[in-house]
Parts: C-alpha cells; sequence; structure tokens
C-alpha cells in the first residue's frame, strides 16, 4: 500500500480552474468540480483525433479508436476490471437500469424479490421496483440502525428470503456511511445471490477492486470523480453471458435483415450506437489525476474533513448530525427548527455551495423522520478552511433564525 | 439581498408560528401538492360559504419561505369570493411577503399559492358541469 502523504490542497485546487471565481464548493457528492488535465483531454481530442472510432478506414479514425481503447484500459484497471468487462453508458443511473432491464428481468419472476437497503438513492430503488412489479414480485429492504449503518444480521436476515439479486450503495449519499461491502458480497454469495455494487459515491474517493470485492456488477459516475459526464458499468464475465441487449442499432450487431438480427458477444453487444469517445477520454484523465495524487491520500484527506466537520457540529446541541461518525467525505445535518433550504440560503450568501433537500433518499428521509436536510461534501480541492467557513456560516444562519 | 433583508423577522414570525395552519373539517376544497426538487409539500382546505372563502386552513412541510407566504395568503384569502382568488397571480403573493425573491426560491414563496389556486378553480370547474348538469 503506498504511504499516505497528506495531500496540499492549496495546490491542488489550483489545478482547478473553477475555483478562480473564488467559490467554496461543498457538494461534490452531488457533481465534482473538473481539472485542467481532464478539460484539456476533452477539448484536445476534439481539437485533433476526432472521428468516428471502430468505423474509419482513415489513419485519423484510426488514432480516435486508439484514444478509446486506451482510455477503456485505464478506466478498467482502475477498477481492476478487464478491458472486456467495461459498458460505457451515461450514468451510474442508467447503469442500475440496464442491469434491471437485461439481467433481472430475466431472473425474477412472480414471488421473487430484489433486495436492496434503506439507505439507497432513489435511483437504486426505482429499476428493481419496477421489474419486480412487472412480474408479480416484490422489493425487499434491509434496514438500518439508529447510527445509520447495516447489521450484518439484518442483512443475513433478509438473504435467507432469496432475493433474486442483492444491490446496495458502497457509500452512502446521506449518511456516509461506508458499507463493509466485501464482506456483505461474500454473505450474498454463500447463497448464490448476485450482487450489484453502487459504487458512485466511493469510488472518488477511495481505492476499489472489483476483484478484491468479487461483486457481479458495479456502477458508478464519471462526473462526480472529475471527469466527464459519462457512466460506468462494470459486468463480471460470466453475467455478460446471461444478460440481453439493451438498446439494439449500429455497432452492437453482427449480421442484419430486415427479418432478423445477430448481435456481438460479451460487452460489444452493449455498444449501440457512436460512442462517448471524449467522454471516456475525459474520465481517463480524471484517472490519471486520481492517480498520481493516490487513492488512499484522497480518502485519508477527505475523511479527515468530515471527521472534522462531524465533530464540530456534533458538538452543538443545536444541530442535529445524520449517520455514523465513521463516514467518508459528507456530513449531513439540520439546525435547529430551521429548514434545510433557509440553512442553504444563507450559506450561499456567504458563497458556500451545499446540497438541501431530500438527496434523491425520500425513503431514507421518511426513516429518519425529516423532510429535508443540509449535505456539506469534500473533494480534492477542499481544505480545512472550508470547513471552518462553513462552520461560521452556520453560526450566522443560527443568529439570523435566533437559535 | 443580506440573510437579515430575507429573514425578516415577520417571516419568521409566519414560519413559527403560521395563522391558519391546521385541518379544517367539513372542508369543501381539499388541494395538494409537493416541490418535487425540495420535498416540500402544502394542503390547503377551504370551507366554501355563499361562493366566498369561509374559512380556510393550511398544513404541511416547507422552508420559511414557503410557510409565510401560504400562510399570509391564506389570511389574505379568507372572506374572498372564490371567482376573486381563482384570478389571483404570482404578484399577489410575491406583494404579501414583500421581500425580494430570487428564482431559485420562487418555487418555494408560490408553492402554496398554486395549492390554492388550483384547488379553487376545479371546484369551480366542478359547480359549473354541476350547472350544467342541472340545466
Amino acid at each position: 500500500m503506498a504511504v499516505v502523504q497528506k495531500l496540499n490542497a492549496v495546490q491542488v485546487q489550483k489545478d482547478f480552474p473553477f475555483f478562480r471565481q473564488g467559490l467554496i464548493y461543498l457538494d461534490s457528492a452531488a457533481t465534482s468540480q473538473k481539472p485542467r488535465a481532464v478539460l484539456n483531454a476533452v477539448v484536445g481530442f476534439y481539437e485533433s483525433n476526432n472521428a468516428n472510432v471502430n468505423r474509419g478506414m482513415y489513419q485519423l479514425a484510426e488514432k480516435a479508436t486508439a484514444k478509446y481503447d486506451e482510455a477503456r484500459r485505464i478506466i478498467a484497471g482502475f477498477i481492476g476490471a478487464r478491458d472486456d468487462e467495461l459498458i460505457f453508458v451515461r450514468n451510474a443511473t442508467e447503469a442500475i437500469n440496464m442491469v434491471a432491464q437485461c439481467f433481472a428481468r430475466n431472473v425474477v419472476g412472480a414471488g421473487d424479490s430484489v433486495l436492496v437497503t434503506e439507505m439507497e438513492h432513489h435511483s437504486n430503488i426505482l429499476p428493481w421496483q419496477r421489474v419486480a412489479r412487472e412480474k408479480g414480485g416484490r422489493l425487499d429492504v434491509v434496514p438500518i440502525t439508529e447510527r445509520g449503518v447495516i447489521e450484518i444480521s439484518a442483512l443475513r436476515e433478509k438473504l435467507a428470503m432469496r432475493p433474486k439479486l442483492f444491490a446496495f450503495s458502497h457509500v452512502s449519499n446521506v449518511l456516509g456511511t461506508v458499507n463493509p461491502a466485501k464482506e456483505f458480497i461474500a454473505e450474498a454469495h454463500k447463497l448464490k445471490i448476485p450482487v450489484l455494487l453502487d459504487a458512485s459515491q466511493s469510488i472518488p474517493s477511495m481505492p476499489i477492486d472489483v476483484k478484491g470485492l468479487d461483486c457481479d456488477f458495479l456502477v458508478f459516475s464519471g462526473h462526480k470523480m472529475l471527469g466527464p459526464h459519462i457512466g460506468v458499468l462494470y459486468v463480471k464475465r460470466e453475467f455478460l453471458e446471461r444478460m440481453s441487449p439493451f438498446l439494439v442499432g449500429g455497432g452492437m450487431v453482427k449480421e442484419v435483415t430486415f427479418e432478423s438480427a445477430t448481435f456481438k458477444d460479451g460487452q460489444e453487444k452493449f455498444d449501440a450506437g457512436t460512442f462517448d469517445v471524449p467522454g471516456a477520454v475525459g474520465l481517463a484523465a480524471a484517472i490519471d489525476y486520481l492517480k498520481k495524487i493516490g487513492m488512499e491520500n484522497v480518502q485519508a484527506h477527505e475523511e479527515e474533513l468530515a471527521r472534522y466537520a462531524y465533530d464540530v457540529l456534533a458538538k452543538d446541541p443545536a444541530i442535529t448530525v445524520y449517520g455514523p461518525r465513521d463516514r467518508l467525505n459528507l456530513v449531513s445535518f439540520n439546525v435547529g427548527d430551521m429548514h434545510a433550504h433557509d440553512v442553504a440560503a444563507i450559506l450561499d450568501e456567504a458563497g458556500i455551495c451545499v446540497r438541501a433537500g431530500h438527496h434523491c433518499a425520500q425513503p431514507l428521509m421518511r426513516r429518519l423522520g425529516i423532510p429535508a436536510c443540509v449535505r456539506a461534501s469534500f473533494g480534492v480541492y477542499n481544505t480545512k478552511e472550508d470547513v471552518d467557513a462553513l462552520i461560521a456560516a452556520i453560526g450566522k444562519a443560527k443568529k439570523v433564525f435566533g437559535i | 439581498m443580506s440573510a437579515e433583508e430575507m429573514y425578516k423577522e415577520i417571516i419568521l414570525d409566519y414560519y413559527r408560528r403560521p395563522r391558519n395552519f391546521g385541518q379544517l373539517p367539513n372542508a369543501d376544497i381539499i388541494s395538494h401538492d409537493v416541490n418535487t426538487s425540495c420535498g416540500d409539500e402544502i394542503t390547503v382546505q377551504v370551507l366554501v360559504k355563499d361562493g366566498n372563502v369561509g374559512n380556510i386552513r393550511f398544513t404541511g412541510k416547507g422552508c420559511a419561505i414557503c410557510m409565510a407566504s401560504t400562510s399570509m395568503l391564506t389570511e389574505y384569502a379568507l372572506g374572498k369570493p372564490l371567482e376573486e382568488v381563482a384570478k389571483f397571480n404570482k404578484g399577489v403573493v410575491l406583494g404579501l411577503i414583500s421581500i425580494p425573491i430570487s428564482c431559485v426560491r420562487l418555487k418555494c414563496a408560490l408553492l402554496g399559492f398554486k395549492v390554492l389556486k388550483v384547488g379553487v378553480c376545479q371546484y369551480l370547474g366542478k359547480q359549473l358541469e354541476a350547472e350544467d348538469g342541472n340545466k
């Protein structure tokens, strides 16, 4: 394991043109800002290498294809996958829908269930809910504890009902809880239950190794990890064969007549239409950038900021913080009787960008008994001073509301 | 606009002690909506008396701007003819809260107004249908 070095966020921030406007950006869990290296990679591709890949018979098209293949290698390598286990999509939501439509639909029947957890984002609930409904099955839910974690005993109880698939978030986008993914996946596999891991919130901030985790499906979005708006679906090789195509059209076929068609094998059967090559190239550049810092250093830095924010906020009796103290890169809270929007509006006035609302996790909000909360989330470019500014602005909000 | 200007004492007062907050048994109009982007929700109930707003109450959850504007609107609408309430525009609400509202917060400020207006218009529409049926 690499030696953990202190990440110099002030230095890192200089790589991000966005921060020239002087904002304090604490919404990286929603979407991250982009370093110049990523912007240059995308613009550079359009300026010098833009051609349709796998199609043109000219040198430029070959160059574009080579760039695309290289990006695929870099992205696959980052999660310890093989090149041919990656499918590029628009975002994590599309990736989950793809697994729901192309895999779950084939294995869920009447009376069957799909298992999720109480801390899921809507995107990891609705695709399964739809398939379950269509098939006369149901969605089952692993509850969270008061602390906002999942007990292994609660999971075992639900897995014993033999769901056809278990889908869960590696890291909660509201609570910041890091689920012990490897342990959860091993529990499911004991009963031969396939697992989808939603890594949208974890992959920007910690190392991910699909072979070590042994997940069958993994999804994430590039835009949360310093990259462009492209999504990735990893499918373990043996499951690729069990999936039917999602979109049909150009690029994913072998032979086509007006009566029928034969499809390509493996991941290529999902490659319908013209690829988002600049998206892939930009994501590869984002990964190169993150690798230079080192994912262990990224994790240590963001955990330190989140822990610091948690400790200060949790000490204030007027503030309720949600989730366990052990957390990755965010802190969600409410201030006195203030609505989250009002807190966010006052923070905005201090040039601080935070998310306020239900965070696309209405069932979790209901479990917590709140309509909304404020979330501050941290990235490689955030400093301890950013957290101090947040705390000061919360103090101001309290004053305005007489709390 | 500073936070102090936006969250004037009167806004906070209406947020913490919303007038006309609660249920209205035997209401003739019950209208409900949510602000999908933020989860705020408002239900307005109206008791109709001789074509006027005989009584009015609201329930729900929302930010200070949402709660205060809805509460002020219910006070303003009380006793007025439904025909007039149906013609309320957003200027009425913005005039009532009389603080500058940014684009982002406009949805908060207008949720209660939208709920009331839709409820009243639907009620009037149904009445027209009933009158047609009686002819």
